[in-house]
């Protein structure tokens, strides 16, 4: 074994900075392992996920980043052959895998944004209203409200309020991915989880994306996938490095792009694998 | 200069006189289905047409449509050949005062054929209800809420396997099951039969449903089960994993889901090729001549005492009387008409079924896009 192996083999600490420990944690894994039948996903991850922050996720691709995130609304468990063989996440400081967590009420707390984005074939509106109309939620005037609140929220509103009942597929790529943002804020959660949400989305549409989770972070707690390093540069507060399914380091942003401490972390954000 | 010789020059070989073989069987057995359907088609549309229009207003032979099956008596009267139906025929004898002229009869080649589109259209749509019922419930089970297990490729299996066995099992299975076994709620205790009471003076009688409308939709619909079942899932599977991820992460429950977001893109699909499938199995005689056809029968469904007794009673349908027709009387100028006039109806009301469903997938298409 090289010097640089036994450098990557050490744990990454699981707060993004000592400064910061003190700050409460929005989520906080554990020493998770993750299995897709017998193919281990993630390796003993432990990570603090600070509230009203963007965290980044980034790291080559099949090395777990989508696995962790969709661990956190539990998405995972649609899958059959997933299962977490050890370790604990909690939310709000509760273990989400207790039997008296109902995962309806976890996903309510825990939004997601998906990679592709998936506008339902139905109306703006019905869009936005979905997540309160299967809550029972009937009262014209507040599914207004909230529509037009989850729109302005997702920086929408002024290019859709004149043709809210016409299908939120009739948008383009990047409005579309919006629209998702802004169902998603509308049934309020503490966390959205973004998964790659701009990677199919052209610079601009990317750009208004990003702002706008600049703008978001004040209400929520943002976990973004990214395939992009500069996109993790500009919008993140704190950054994840993942390597085949081991968190291999986390930090603050500005210190993982200017100072890695692993040298897996520097190879790979200047590109030399990856 | 010499000219250079062609390097394109076709060459004379076997494997051209081949191709060109080959080329002609495999066009000449297109042209021979050709021909044959347009033969099958020709011959029942063009006689049929003779009973079914007329060349007078109203142009449609309403009677044929709107009656029930007569026998037809033909005779000869002061030196005139005449026919007429069973009841035309003994106004006309108690008139003319000859109770026994003689006359020779042909069955069921009188009159209409009203009560077997009445059964058929009975038929069809009663298991079509059930087989959309069950079928897209057991498809929605497979595809949405079970784990993909070796329990669940077995079934799989075996819905294949059925979509394989032979109409006249079907029939006989649904005589088995529905016709001899399936229990009636009566207030008595049948002593011919297992019985469980259940109490309030009342008892469940595995005496069976009998010959009627119940069994046939049953058994119909049980052949008709497998197709409904495949296209339920391929519908299902044709609708994104994203409305269903996008739902559940909102927090719906899977139920909700699948309710307003999997089921309602899925049903168009599903509905048009279940009905082709329904259709296909309604023009079966096998599965109903034991469980719900009967050869003649003088009241129609609706003549009942209490409505529920209508699902208790058999049916004249349309397959079931053009096999008695085609097979049961002779063929000769007299019962050509029914003959070829109830395979006409039944073929019209076939077609009218596949395209109803053809029009439906395309409307439902054009609203349903993503
Ligand atoms: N549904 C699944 N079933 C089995 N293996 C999976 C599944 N999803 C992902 N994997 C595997 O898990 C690993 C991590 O995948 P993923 O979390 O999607 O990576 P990333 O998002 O970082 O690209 C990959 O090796 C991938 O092949
Ligand atoms: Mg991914």
């Amino acid at each position: 074994m090289n010097p640089t192996d036994t450098k990557t083999m050490q744990s990454a600490t699981a707060d993004p900075d000592s400064a910061d420990a003190a700050a409460p944690a929005m989520i906080e894994v554990e020493n998770l392992d993750f299995f897709y039948g017998q193919a281990q996903a993630l390796h003993d991850v432990s990570i603090r996920i600070p509230a009203n922050k963007v965290t980044a996720f980034i790291g080559p691709s099949g090395c777990g980043k989508s696995t962790l995130l969709r661990c956190f609304n539990r998405m995972n468990d649609l899958i059959d052959v997933a299962r977490i063989d050890a370790g604990r996440i909690k939310i709000h400081g509760v273990d989400i895998h207790h039997a008296d967590v109902d995962v309806i009420a976890l996903r309510r707390q825990v939004g997601m944004v998906f990679q592709k984005s998936n506008p339902f074939p139905k109306s703006i509106y019905e869009n936005i209203t979905y997540g309160l109309q299967i809550q029972g939620v009937k009262d014209r005037k507040q599914l207004d409200e909230v529509v037009e609140k989850s729109l302005r929220g997702a920086a929408l509103w002024d290019e859709v309020k004149d043709r809210l009942h016409t299908s939120g597929l009739g948008l383009s790529g990047g409005q579309q991915q919006r629209l998702c943002i802004a169902r998603a804020i509308a049934v309020e959660p503490s966390i959205i989880l973004m998964d790659e949400p701009c990677s199919a989305l052209d610079p601009i549409a990317t750009s208004k994306v990003e702002e706008l989770i600049q703008q978001l972070k004040t209400k929520y707690t943002i976990v973004i996938v990214t395939h992009n390093m500069q996109q993790a540069g500009r919008c993140s507060d704190q950054t994840a490095f993942f390597y085949l399914g081991k968190l291999i380091e986390y930090s603050k942003t500005e210190k993982i792009f200017t100072n890695p401490a692993q040298k897996q972390t520097e190879d790979y954000i200047t590109g030399r694998f990856g | 200069m010499h000219a250079p010789a062609n390097p394109f020059a076709g060459q004379k070989s076997s494997s051209r006189s081949i191709e060109r073989v080959a080329f002609g069987v495999c066009r000449s057995a297109t042209y021979f289905i050709l021909l044959c359907a347009a033969c099958i088609f020709g011959t029942i549309l063009f006689k049929g047409a003779g009973t079914v229009f007329q060349t007078t207003a109203p142009f449609i032979n309403v009677p044929f449509l709107t009656q029930a099956p007569e026998t037809l008596f033909v005779f000869e009267h002061e030196g005139v050949k005449m026919k007429m139906g069973d009841k035309e025929f003994r106004r006309f004898k108690e008139e003319k005062g000859l109770p026994d002229i003689a006359a020779e009869s042909y069955v069921y080649s009188s009159g209409g054929i009203f009560p077997c589109i009445v059964g058929t259209v009975l038929l069809v749509v009663g298991s079509m209800f059930i087989a959309l019922f069950i079928g897209i419930s057991s498809a929605i089970y497979l595809n949405e809420y079970s784990t993909h297990g070796r329990f669940v490729t077995f079934i799989r299996l075996a819905i294949l396997n059925l979509a394989g066995v032979p109409s006249i099992v079907f029939g006989l299975f649904g005589v088995g099951l529905f016709v001899a076994f399936m229990p009636l709620l009566q207030n008595f205790d049948n002593p011919a039969a297992p019985t469980l009471p259940v109490g309030f003076g009342h008892y469940l009688n595995f005496s069976g449903w009998n010959v009627c409308l119940l069994s046939g939709w049953f058994t119909l619909a049980f052949m008709a089960l497998p197709v409904v079942i495949t296209a339920s899932e391929e519908s299902l599977k044709a609708v994104p994993m994203g409305f269903r991820e996008g739902s559940l992460a909102l927090g719906a429950t899977k139920w909700q889901s699948i309710r307003t977001n999997v089921l309602p893109y899925a049903l168009p699909g599903m509905l048009t090729s279940s009905i082709l499938g329904i259709a296909r199995v309604a023009g079966e005689t096998a599965p109903i001549m034991f469980t719900a056809a009967y050869v003649v029968r003088d009241k129609m469904p609706w003549d009942v005492e209490r409505p529920l007794d209508m699902l208790f009673q058999g049916v004249m349908a349309l397959p079931y009387h053009i096999y008695v027709v085609s097979s049961k009387i002779p063929q000769n100028e007299y019962t050509e008409r029914v003959q070829y006039g109830a395979a006409f109806v039944f073929l019209v009301i076939v077609m009218g079924i596949a395209l109803t469903s053809i029009l439906l997938r395309i409307k439902m298409r054009a609203r349903y896009r993503w």
